[in-house]
């Protein structure tokens, strides 16, 4: 009943939209028609739904496992870029590499980029220092500069030097991709990371010191649980994810590091992660929801004439349509 | 304590609210099931029973908290439908309930206009304030209208939750236990303006499960079991004996553990001269001594807030000394972490354990479960074994067992903190420290506590023992001391022990009379 609910919440916003674009002077059914045939009822359309699902995914997992113990962990974004950084730097220094080695080298220093990333915020909660809400968000300003210096600079390809962009991975490095499509095997890592999560935080002690300490921090220290442990922990790990799916978008992807090389996907991935709660089923089907809305844009764009941006009208009304009547205020906690 | 006012002639003058036939249920649990219920002007109606008896049940559905599933209430005779608790209120019924409901940051003043109805839009603070200081004074109080609500003693911030109810047009007043957050000083007060309100025409329901109380406060007493009305007395004909016949169904209580000669071993603790930070708005401990033998109970008075809960914390491990060593079986413990404490057989009973002891998210099972090593199996727990364990230590105490696999947060307050007793006995511990571990408990788990703690202090443990009853306190405690401003105030013997002589020392009298 509750799925079949927001089927409706979902086409009241949809409907919405369409007033919008018929006020805009477009066409809303033809428009809608469209969206139903490229991104649909085509292969590639509807594997590249799977292609933004895997980041999605791995973006709303950094945001869940933190705040499973009550951490707001908004620096997605940077993680990702710093997972794509760190793992583009394995990958050029190792390039002679046997690719059994080069591979699991550029998908380990992709997750410890974003660890990093994201252990920054942790040290500072810890010591008491500044709330993490507030530092892994400006920690996401950061990211982007330093993969912009990279590439501006020492990673610079000479092979294209009009467009900044890192030299291309050897193949030992890439992921593997399924042929005729972008589909890669970075949907593989996100789901087996969705899969070791939840049977983490319902099968494992760690798991239940995990809700423990989110649901009552305070009795949590009281019993003896090393909450401090838990807090680096789960931010390095959260971060790590969101570091594979920077890894996975430069291996799988682009085959370089680039400038753009998340299109705030992280930020996606914390809607994700609010709108679903500690349910890997509910963040599975909210990351394809918001694949989707993402794919409707980049039709709409193209077929109607529309810039990309109209695309937030579809998300706000969405998320507003969702959340209205919904008992989803307390849902990171 | 005694009521002295003279007790209007009531039984001719109809019921401010009654309640006719209320049956209301959760799931398969019946909670309430009342032929009748009512309340009189001018009346300290008492409503007594055992934890989870259905006195809150009761009082939430008159209030408009719950709505009844069949049934019906009448205000003044006639009969009205409560979906609110704001349309009760509307209809003159006010409720105190255990937590307070004011806002620690606003004044006194801000906290009861917050709550008075018809209010203009421009507020005349001087009419108010006068208002204000009238409906206090009529009630034979006065307070400061512009400090901060949290800066308040709990008797005071009870008597503001009091005057907003009288001042938002409340002609039935529900008091949900109101002496568990009171100071034993503090209760008689309480007591005078409970009966300034009944002189003046209101009607009162005092929710509690100590039987003095209501023997001594009201007029009428209605004891509960099991959601329904088991009785109606009138208290001049009651007896101690009589109302726990009724509470308990004949099931009848132990006498009351009387403390044996015991003897002692080493130390397990011994504080010497510590002093703590002044951290926010704890209360520093000031150069406190003390020392708990194995197999003795040191008990501790003192008013609330006299420096108790940062003790606990203090030898929990949760705070460190300043100054001065903390010991723990002839070792040095002061940066000894709350895991090695805990491993090392220290049991903690704090005084507010939804807060501090367990987490309302998670079931009983795996609260018993938390920080434990002994049931870790692999990645996992040991189930099984959890439960097997959980089911035997409530046994063992003699508590009901309550379902383990309901969340902690669904249980009443009673149950929570035999929960958390439960689970802190459960494993032999060498030094319990426990705050009120009764408050809250009705008259048969207070006592099984009691015999439990002294059952434990004769198998060796050593017990810190912090309570507001001084009765407890004598019947089980080998020595005992008071504390007072974060200070050790006095130490007694068994045989100095008086309550004159130790309530002295708990509100400073002996300091008093030398400053004299």
């Amino acid at each position: 009943m509750q799925i079949e609910r927001t089927f409706w919440k979902v086409l009241i916003a949809f409907a919405a939209f369409g007033l919008v674009l018929l006020i805009a002077g477009k066409h809303p059914l033809q428009a809608y028609a469209d969206t139903a045939v490229f991104v649909l009822g085509s292969l590639e359309g509807f594997t590249e739904l799977f292609v933004r699902m895997s980041p999605l995914v791995m973006a709303a997992l950094a945001v869940s496992i933190p705040a499973r113990i009550g951490l707001f962990n908004v620096g997605g974004e940077g993680q990702i870029y710093m997972g794509a950084l760190f793992a583009t730097g394995t990958a050029l220094s190792l390039a002679h590499a046997p690719s059994w080695l080069l591979l699991p080298a550029t998908l380990a220093s992709g997750f410890a980029g974003g660890a990093v990333w994201a252990l920054i915020p942790a040290l500072m909660r810890i010591k008491g220092v500044a709330n993490e809400a507030i530092t892994t968000l400006l920690l996401n300003y950061i990211a982007p500069l330093a993969v912009g210096y990279m590439i501006f600079g020492p990673w610079r390809s000479p092979e294209s030097l009009s467009y900044p962009q890192s030299p291309k991975l050897v193949e030992g490095a890439r992921l593997a991709v399924l042929p005729g499509t972008r589909l890669h095997a970075g949907l593989l890592i996100a789901a087996a990371c969705l899969a070791l999560c939840a049977y983490v935080l319902y099968r494992t002690r760690w798991g239940l010191e995990m809700r423990a300490i989110g649901g009552n921090a305070l009795a949590s220290q009281h019993l003896g649980l090393p909450v401090r442990s838990y807090i680096g922990a789960c931010m390095a790990i959260g971060g790590g994810i969101a570091g594979l799916a920077g890894m996975a978008e430069v291996s799988a992807i682009q085959g370089r590091l680039v400038a753009e090389i998340s299109p705030g996907y992280g930020y996606m991935g914390f809607l994700v992660a609010w709108l679903a709660g500690p349910s890997a089923a509910k963040t599975v089907a909210m990351a394809f929801l918001l694949a989707f809305i993402s794919s409707v844009g980049d039709v709409l764009q193209i077929t109607q004439g529309v810039p990309f941006a109209v695309v937030n009208i579809l998300m706000a009304a969405i998320l507003f349509s969702v959340l209205c009547g919904g008992k989803r205020a307390g849902a990171l906690q | 304590m005694k009521l002295d006012t003279q007790r209007p002639a009531r039984e001719a003058s109809s019921p401010l609210i009654s309640a006719h036939n209320i049956v209301k249920r959760f799931g398969n649990l019946t909670a309430s099931d009342v032929d009748l219920f009512e309340v009189r002007p001018g009346e300290v109606h008492g409503l007594l029973g055992e934890n989870g008896a259905g006195k809150s049940t009761l009082s939430k559905i008159l209030y408009g908290y719950y709505r009844p599933d069949s049934g019906e209430i009448r205000v003044e005779g006639s009969p009205v439908s409560l979906r609110s608790p704001a349309e009760a209120r509307a209809l003159g019924i006010g409720m105190v309930f255990q937590d307070f409901t004011l806002i620690p940051a606003l004044s006194v003043f801000e906290n009861i206009v917050l709550f008075m109805q018809g209010l203009p839009r421009v507020l005349d603070r001087r009419a108010l304030q006068k208002q204000i200081a009238e409906a206090a004074a009529s009630l034979g109080t006065s307070m400061d209208l512009e400090v901060p609500a949290g800066a308040l003693s709990a008797g005071d911030q009870q008597k503001i939750e009091i005057l907003k109810q009288v001042l938002a047009g409340a002609r039935v007043l529900i008091l949900d236990e109101p002496t568990k957050v009171l100071a034993p000083q503090e209760c008689s007060g309480l007591f005078a303006t409970l009966a300034e309100l009944r002189s003046r025409g209101y009607g009162i329901v005092l929710i509690t499960h100590k039987l003095d109380e209501v023997l001594e406060a009201a007029d009428r007493i209605s004891v509960m079991r099991k959601g329904r009305i088991a009785g109606v007395l009138d208290p001049s004909a009651a007896t101690q004996a009589g109302l726990l016949a009724l509470m308990f169904e004949g099931r009848g209580t132990r006498e009351m553990t009387r403390r044996t000669a015991r003897s002692f071993g080493a130390n397990a603790l011994e504080l010497r001269g510590v002093c703590t930070d002044d951290e926010g708005h704890a209360v520093p401990l000031g150069d406190v001594s003390l020392r708990v033998r194995e197999g003795e109970i040191l008990g501790m008075a003192g008013i609330a807030g006299s420096g108790q809960r940062e003790l606990g914390a203090l030898v929990v491990g949760r705070t460190r000394p300043r100054r001065g060593t903390k010991m723990l079986w002839e070792q040095d413990a002061g940066e000894w972490s709350i895991a090695r404490l805990r491993q090392s057989g220290v049991a903690f009973v704090p005084e507010n354990p939804l807060e501090i002891a367990c987490v309302g998210g998670l079931s009983v099972a795996e609260n018993f479960a938390l920080g434990e090593r002994r049931y870790r199996r692999g990645l996992g727990i040991d189930w099984p074994r959890v439960q097997a364990d959980a089911g035997a230590a409530f046994d063992r105490i003699g508590f009901p067992r309550p379902p383990l696999a309901a969340r902690m947060r669904t249980l009443s307050g009673g149950n929570v903190q035999r929960a958390v007793m439960a689970r802190e006995l459960a494993n032999r511990p060498r030094l319990i420290v426990a705050l009120y571990p009764t408050r809250g408990l009705d008259v048969r788990s207070a006592q099984a506590v009691r015999d439990k703690l002294c059952a434990s202090a004769g198998e060796g443990a050593a017990v810190l023992l912090v309570s507001e009853d001084l009765d407890e306190l004598f019947d089980l405690c080998d020595r005992l001391v008071v504390m007072r401003r974060g200070r050790i105030a006095g130490e007694f013997e068994p045989a100095g022990y008086a309550p004159e002589a130790v309530g002295a020392a708990m509100v400073g009298a002996a300091e008093m009379q030398r400053a004299n």
